[in-house]
């Protein structure tokens, strides 16, 4: 018997959305397999990992403060892989806006107005989307590939923000910690609910419904499918490939910059060496969840956001490492990519004569 | 090696019974029988997508069949890959060739052959060989400085140091000028007596019936007919390709042309890509109700002249090109489509359309920046008007016949034929004042061909000015008023159609205008 993958004629719509149920049930499979392998009861790992974060007010709270930074930052990566664009280093754009942004606070610390928190977000967005612009400028100037460049810019932004926060931006009052002043004021988002929930949030979800309409019904979206699928097309439309590389880098570095922005002035409230839990890393799977599609994305980031909480549920009432949350997100990426070959492929068993097991009914 | 086939005088060298190819729910090749005799060459005559291709690569074993059996000598056999079809005796000359273009022919050469074949001293056998068989070829050159003609001797000759004893060529004519056909022929007829068949695929039936001992027909992937050439008509070849007789082109002699509506004077290019085609001193001039064909063999820098005159190879050119009277230096394809221009590329899938989307995301697609809509496509915040573009897309498809599953299917589920119906049809649906058109009917069947030369006639016949770059010479004599050739990149004076025999513009495919290269050089 032989297993053979088969090209579909045409990509299967129905595939499409069952991928990603599909890929998150085996992820829920091999979870329960993985504790139990531990010797935790599964059943009550899994329902305190995926149900329990929902069952109580505040913990929800904490899956939508977990998701905005994962929406924000996902729908701009969406739109880039969308466009053939591979923006791997979200995570350092998230980290260069933050340190831009923080400008204010920390510079400007006697600056108290509203408008001190627009030019904060403003600088937020323009310092992920600089950041962004290292890789764009090899790519389109060097052809160097981004993948490689943006990644490796990561651990630039990381080491720089360590460097600030423990020398030139260290809180002088702050008995020596890395930390920098604690923002106040205008300097810091609204906040509401339990205190938790910050603008950041209304803010995810508005920018993610305008690049949802301006996916679908304008033409820079339209621009953002052909260039990506099609390159030699977009020129023939008169789309520049060069163009699309700055537009995606920009979108997707200034989003991350506006995350990393948000996360510090508002659940965070000043600069320290860790201001991400890996969001940006963990936005390109919320990207690929959500089918590259901004609305899909909302509720790929509230997924993953409830990963999060999960991780740290079972390891406070079951003692497992909150390691786990990375295992769980590394096996929703793995899963999902595996699925979406079926959308273009069938599954064939071939014996002596020919036995038809394909995924799709027809 | 040889005594086997001579031993069997009844059994064929090559039988292939109920041989079936399934693609998904797409059946290619539908239980074929067919066999091939030693000593004759074997037409096999089909339109694009009527399954030939299929059928050779499974001879070859690059593609496993569903079903069906293979016999080689007399014996049922799987052919496991194309390297046990080697180990046969089975060559397969494609018609696009994997050649290193920065490697010498010798070099080429030792990379596809088996390691026994390899020792020895390889650059003299390969020049006694094709001196032997009229294949003149430099071991040593550059396969990059190679034409295609040239490149194609090289995979012959490859074959031929196999000692094979089927040849299977496909298309191998489609490349040549008139000339190098002859020059094949010759070659192909010392073969075949020897002992050796050929199976050779094609749709040029002039051909077939100069070389071919039989022929079999194949239409939508079954065997339709097995005919002796000789004694069939070109004519009635056509009508079991096809199933169908094929329309006449209705065209009438034009005297009444206008002004020069596309000029370029001087233009040089040198290409952006490393093996590209560098352009040198192009002129040419398209007057309005004028069809000017660019005839020309593959790769002699067609695709770079569409670029540099759609505006999409950049702006390298030296600003020498004039579009309605307008210097177009600096212009990128989307103003140049404003001033009246419209453009269609070789290549209609994943250039001029794109496979998965739909037919109004491909009107848009080069539609979208033009302004001779009843209003702009494109309406900016207002998003995109997709009520204008169903209208379009509907119009477009009654105009040009373009059959499809759904009114707005994916571009990707069209056949090819209808798709060039409607990427032309998307472009003649604006009325353009000039019209720059790649291979207008390359792989489309008869019945769409004719629709769309006919369609250009009629619009060249409107006052419009047409440039048609082709290889196939019958398109041009139907189409043409005006022809010039290109080779080498550079493009030869115009002769009125009338004027011109084929055999003219074979030499000139082979390069009689070129100027000499020290001197264009300098």
């Amino acid at each position: 018997m032989q297993i053979v993958l088969e090209k579909r004629s045409q990509a299967s719509s129905w595939m499409n959305v069952m991928s990603p149920v599909l890929a998150i049930s085996l992820t829920v499979i091999m979870g329960g397999l993985i504790f139990a392998t531990m010797g935790k009861p599964p059943l009550t790992a899994l329902y305190l990992y995926f149900i329990d974060p929902l069952t109580s007010w505040w913990s929800i709270e904490e899956v939508l403060v977990k998701a905005g930074p994962l929406v924000l930052i996902g729908v701009g990566l969406a739109v880039c892989f969308k466009a053939n664009v591979w923006n791997i280093g979200a995570e350092g754009q998230l980290t260069a806006g933050a340190l831009m942004g923080a400008m204010v606070p920390i510079l400007l610390g006697d600056w108290q107005s509203p408008w001190a928190l627009v030019v904060m977000l403003l600088l937020g967005a323009l310092g992920g989307a600089m950041f962004a612009f290292i890789p764009a400028w090899l790519k389109t100037r060097f052809g160097v590939n981004e993948i490689l460049t943006s990644l490796m810019l990561v651990y630039i932004a990381q080491l720089l923000l360590d460097w600030m926060v423990r020398g030139p931006w260290k809180d002088p009052h702050g008995y020596n910690f890395p930390k920098s002043v604690a923002f106040e004021g205008w300097h810091l988002l609204p906040m509401w609910g339990d205190g938790r929930m910050h603008l950041g949030l209304v803010i995810a979800l508005v920018v993610a419904l305008v690049l949802y309409w301006l996916m679908r019904n304008n033409l820079k979206g339209f621009e953002v499918r052909v260039v990506g699928s099609a390159p030699r097309a977009g020129a023939f439309a008169g789309f520049s490939q060069t163009k699309m590389v700055w537009f995606c880098f920009a979108l997707s570095g200034g989003l991350a910059g506006l995350a990393g922005l948000i996360e510090v002035a508002g659940p965070i409230g000043q600069l320290q060496p860790h201001i991400s839990p890996s969001y940006g890393f963990t936005a390109i799977i919320v990207a690929f969840l959500g089918r590259l599609n901004p609305l899909g994305v909302v509720f790929a980031g509230l997924l993953l956001a409830v990963s999060y909480i999960g991780g740290e549920g079972v390891q406070i009432e079951l003692g497992i490492s909150d390691k786990t949350t990375q295992v769980f997100q590394g096996m929703l990426l793995f899963f999902i990519l595996m699925c979406d070959t079926l959308i273009l492929y069938r599954v064939r068993y071939l014996s002596g004569t020919q036995a038809n097991t394909a995924g799709e009914p027809s | 090696m040889q005594n086997n086939s001579n031993n069997h005088h009844h059994t064929p060298l090559l039988r292939v019974t109920k041989l079936t190819k399934n693609f998904g729910d797409f059946v290619a090749n539908d239980s074929l029988n067919l066999s091939i005799e030693a000593g004759k060459v074997h037409a096999l005559l089909g339109e694009n997508g009527a399954g030939k291709s299929t059928l050779v690569k499974m001879m070859y074993g690059s593609l496993q069949p569903t079903s069906g059996t293979i016999e080689w000598q007399g014996q049922s056999l799987t052919v496991a890959n194309p390297a046990h079809a080697r180990d046969l005796g089975i060559g397969m000359v494609f018609q696009h060739f994997s050649l290193f273009e920065a490697l010498t022919v010798v070099e080429n050469m030792s990379l596809a052959l088996p390691p026994k074949l390899r020792q020895g001293n390889l650059s003299e056998r390969i020049a006694s060989l094709s001196s032997d068989y009229g294949l003149p070829l430099n071991p040593e050159a550059l396969v990059a400085d190679l034409s295609v003609g040239e490149r194609q001797r090289i995979e012959i000759v490859r074959c031929l140091l196999q000692q094979p004893k089927l040849l299977i060529m496909d298309e191998p004519t489609a490349v040549l000028t008139p000339q190098e056909a002859q020059a094949l022929f010759a070659t192909l007829r010392r073969l075949v007596a020897e002992g050796c068949a050929v199976l050779y695929i094609s749709h040029r039936l002039e051909e077939v019936k100069q070389i071919c001992h039989d022929a079999t027909i194949l239409r939508l992937g079954q065997v339709v007919a097995e005919v002796d050439p000789q004694v069939e008509t070109a004519a009635t070849l056509a009508q079991l390709m096809v199933g169908a007789s094929v329309h006449q082109i209705n065209r009438q002699a034009n005297n009444d042309v206008g002004p020069v509506l596309l000029e370029l004077t001087h233009l040089n290019h040198r290409s952006s890509t490393p093996f590209g085609v560098d352009l040198l001193d192009i002129n040419l001039s398209v007057k309005a109700g004028e069809i000017l064909a660019i005839a020309g063999v593959a790769g002699n820098g067609q695709g770079e002249l569409f670029g540099v005159i759609s505006g999409e190879e950049g702006d390298r050119s030296d600003c020498s090109m004039v579009l309605m009277e307008q210097v177009c230096s600096g212009l990128n394809i989307n103003q140049r489509r404003q001033l009246g221009a419209a453009f269609v590329p070789e290549e209609r899938m994943g250039h001029g359309a794109v496979e998965h989307l739909s037919l109004t995301d491909n009107i848009l697609l080069s539609r979208h920046a033009c302004a001779d809509t009843a209003s702009p496509l494109n309406r900016g915040l207002m998003g995109i008007d997709r009520a204008q573009l169903a209208t379009l897309n509907s119009t477009i498809g009654r105009d040009y016949d373009v059959r499809k599953g759904s009114e707005d299917a994916q571009a990707g589920a069209l056949s090819g034929g209808n798709l060039q119906k409607f990427v032309v049809g998307r472009e003649l649906n604006r009325k353009p004042k000039v019209l720059v058109i790649n291979q207008p009917t390359w792989g489309v069947d008869a019945g769409a061909a004719a629709l769309i030369r006919q369609a250009l006639i009629d619009l060249s016949r409107q006052g419009s000015a047409i440039l048609v770059i082709s290889q196939d010479l019958d398109e041009i004599f139907e189409l043409a008023d005006t022809i010039t050739v290109i080779s080498r990149g550079q493009l030869s004076a115009g002769y009125a159609a009338t004027q011109l025999s084929r055999e003219d513009i074979g030499l000139m495919m082979a390069g009689s205008h070129e100027q000499n290269n020290a001197e264009s050089g300098a």
